[in-house]
């Protein structure tokens, strides 16, 4: 394997925007810890959660930020575990948005607890057959894997192993992301979840909406740091892009299909697909039309696919596409009843046999905001610390062919 | 408090887990005693014994209003400050059903099941909900973090989670924001050899809409009467096994 001769460069971090940035996420976490403190003072009364939507806006933010993060750890993998060399000075900055994004996820997810000061209890009494409890060492595993494959890729002794935890972060994080599936695949008696699918499609998921994060802020930096971003790399990033909004997109269409098909399954997919209100308003305008098929056609359009800011547009919509997706799945998968008596009409003051009504809480959207925040402004400060980011991104320096035009 | 006495404490609230509960009468200071648990006389929980109950739908609809009223005087629930029926704990619940074809109606209790491969307990990460040998199903307010996934695992929606400050809570089920709670087949009185609070009250009204009984027992009348009528599971079909027979349904 040739030498990397990529020169990796802390970023200033002087300037105003740098701070105000800084000052603006802390305040976002600030906001977060106040949530939590009334979400644990006064219960969780304060929130929208009820007995019947147990998981709520905490919980879609969280995941989000926890599947985006395995997908985020893609950029380093194609390099080192697939040899797409023109990725590999991208792999740092991949490895460390990675451990940020899963942060800030589990930041949210721990805090959302009904006893988030029990934390050593989850960290010291295990139940193996949880899939809860799997996904616990699964992600202090992934911070293990990944640290010291970043570790490896930055001292340069290290170097000629980074390929092999490279690959054994790769392995890692899909189990990790099945696992995160899993969650839902496991729940047998909720028909929105109890599907083998749910491992796969995260899976997909992850790629695009870590992928799709990881491209708004390597442009975003890049322009923010005066450093050169060439169109060899964003456009080979945009492609990855398209084929996985295809990709989830087909897990989509099959999990539909296939429920579609068991008229067991009718009425949940009656309820996402048609007459579920909210959750078929996000199903098909926000996850499907702007999520996913409006991104495909900006990426592939000769004019915008062509263009940072079409790129980055795109990129925008699938976060906001996966968001709704992971809305319309874990909230809407609650919203519609559990069938307790097939066939029957069934009514009672637990609500059995409604369509539950949620509605998020302020409290809720302050938390999971400041998860993204904490995810953020990881990396903010690791990139000013940290030679993480290349100093050159354009073409002459990642493809060895190019030619100027 | 001394380290014997939380010794005794902790083998105490051990031995109720396990359902062989000892008497257990911890001295504070001179005068001043904190009684833990009360004395099992039916011994430790066996796997010989299968506790569950059998329900009949066609009983009169107002006796389940007097098992809902007993479950939440005998368990302090249902004290909430402001009344909110979507966030407030329902340990049993009255549930109308109606066939649309036919017209048939009937009204039932559920409760937790008290399921023989309980969804809940797979499912969580830190071992709180549990099943005791006898088949009742618990969880262990101590470990439970309030994660909720049990109760996005409960086929039946027989689980609760407090949302704000309990009030009114009872010595024997000490309960607790933020973490999550259901029917415990009131063990506390089937240690002692009593029947639950709903199926006592149901009794005293002069019904036997709700039998109670060890289910492996042959000479129980649970038992006689589940080998009499066919009964049925809610969810059967999903093969956890609830120890809650019904007829009727």
């Amino acid at each position: 394997m040739a030498a990397d001769t990529t020169v990796y460069k802390e970023i200033e971090g002087k300037g105003g925007d740098y701070f105000s940035l800084i000052g603006w996420l802390g305040v976002m976490i600030l906001a977060a810890l106040y949530a939590v403190y009334n979400m644990e003072h006064h219960g969780h009364v304060v929130t929208g959660m009820t007995n019947a939507v147990v998981w709520g806006t905490p919980h879609v933010l969280a995941i989000f930020l926890i599947v985006a993060a395995s997908g985020a750890l893609n950029v380093a993998s194609i390099s080192s575990v697939f040899g797409r060399t023109h990725y590999k000075p991208l792999s740092r900055i991949s490895a460390l948005t990675a451990v940020a994004l899963l942060a800030g996820g589990l930041m949210v997810l721990v805090l959302d607890l009904g006893r988030p000061d029990r934390l050593i209890v989850a960290m010291t009494y295990y139940n193996f057959k949880s899939i809860f409890a799997w996904n616990i060492i699964l992600y202090n595993g992934f911070f293990v894997i990944v640290l010291a494959y970043l570790w490896m890729m930055m001292e340069r002794r290290m170097n000629p192993h980074s390929k092999k935890i490279g690959m054994m972060a790769f392995l890692w994080r899909l189990i990790l992301t099945t696992g995160t599936g899993s969650i839902f695949g496991f729940l047998v008696a909720r028909p929105g979840y109890d599907a083998a699918i749910m491992a796969p499609l995260f899976i997909a998921m992850s790629f695009a909406f870590g992928l799709a994060f990881f491209i708004i802020m390597i442009s975003v930096s890049y322009k923010a740091s005066d450093r050169p971003l060439g169109d060899f790399i964003l456009f080979k990033m945009r492609n990855l892009l398209g084929v996985f909004i295809a990709a989830v997109l087909y897990f989509t269409a099959v999990q539909h299909l296939t429920n579609l098909y068991a008229a067991e399954h009718a009425g949940i997919e009656a309820f996402i697909l048609w007459d579920g209100g909210i959750y078929t308003f996000l199903f098909w305008v926000v996850q499907i039309g702007l999520g996913s098929l409006i991104p495909l056609a900006i990426l592939f359009n000769p004019a915008s696919g062509r263009s940072c800011q079409g790129i980055m547009t795109a990129a925008g919509l699938v976060i906001i596409g996966g968001i709704a997706q992971l809305y319309v799945i874990i909230i809407g998968g609650q919203a519609f009843p559990l069938q307790l008596f097939p066939g029957m009409e069934v009514s009672s003051s637990f609500f059995d046999g409604a369509v539950h009504s949620y509605a998020p809480s302020h409290w809720e959207v302050m938390l999971g905001l400041g998860g993204i925040a904490a995810a953020i402004l990881i990396i903010v400060i690791a990139v000013k610390y940290l030679p993480l980011l290349p100093t050159s991104l354009s073409d002459a320096k990642i493809d060895p062919h190019h030619k100027v035009k | 408090m001394t380290d014997k006495s939380m010794n005794s404490v902790d083998k105490a609230r051990r031995n109720l887990l396990k359902g062989g509960a000892a008497a257990a009468v911890v001295t504070l200071a001179p005068g001043v005693t904190l009684q833990t648990v009360q004395a099992a006389v039916t011994g430790p929980a066996t796997s010989a014994k299968r506790w569950g109950m059998l329900v009949d739908a066609n009983a009169p609809e107002g006796v389940w209003d007097l098992a809902v009223e007993a479950c939440k005087a005998e368990q302090g629930w249902g004290k909430t400050e402001n009344v909110n029926q979507a966030t407030d704990p329902q340990w049993i619940r009255k549930v109308s059903i109606k066939d649309p074809k036919t017209g048939a109606k009937a009204t039932l209790p559920v409760m937790c099941q008290h399921c023989a491969k309980p969804p809940c307990v797979d499912v969580c990460p830190t071992g709180a909900s549990m099943k005791r040998a006898d088949g009742i199903v618990l969880v262990d307010k101590h470990i439970c973090i309030g994660c909720r996934f049990c109760m996005m695992a409960c086929p039946y929606s027989c689980r609760s989670f407090v949302h704000e400050d309990v009030r009114g809570q009872k010595p024997h089920m000490p309960r607790g924001k933020g973490t999550v709670e259901a029917c415990t087949m009131c063990v506390h009185r089937v240690d002692k050899g009593q029947k639950p609070a709903c199926v006592d009250a149901v009794n005293a009204a002069g019904s036997n809409a709700i039998i109670f009984g060890d289910l492996n027992d042959p000479n129980s009348d649970i038992a006689r009467a589940v080998s009499k009528f066919v009964t049925q599971r809610i969810r059967s079909d999903l093969g956890v096994e609830p120890g809650i027979h019904y007829r009727g349904i």
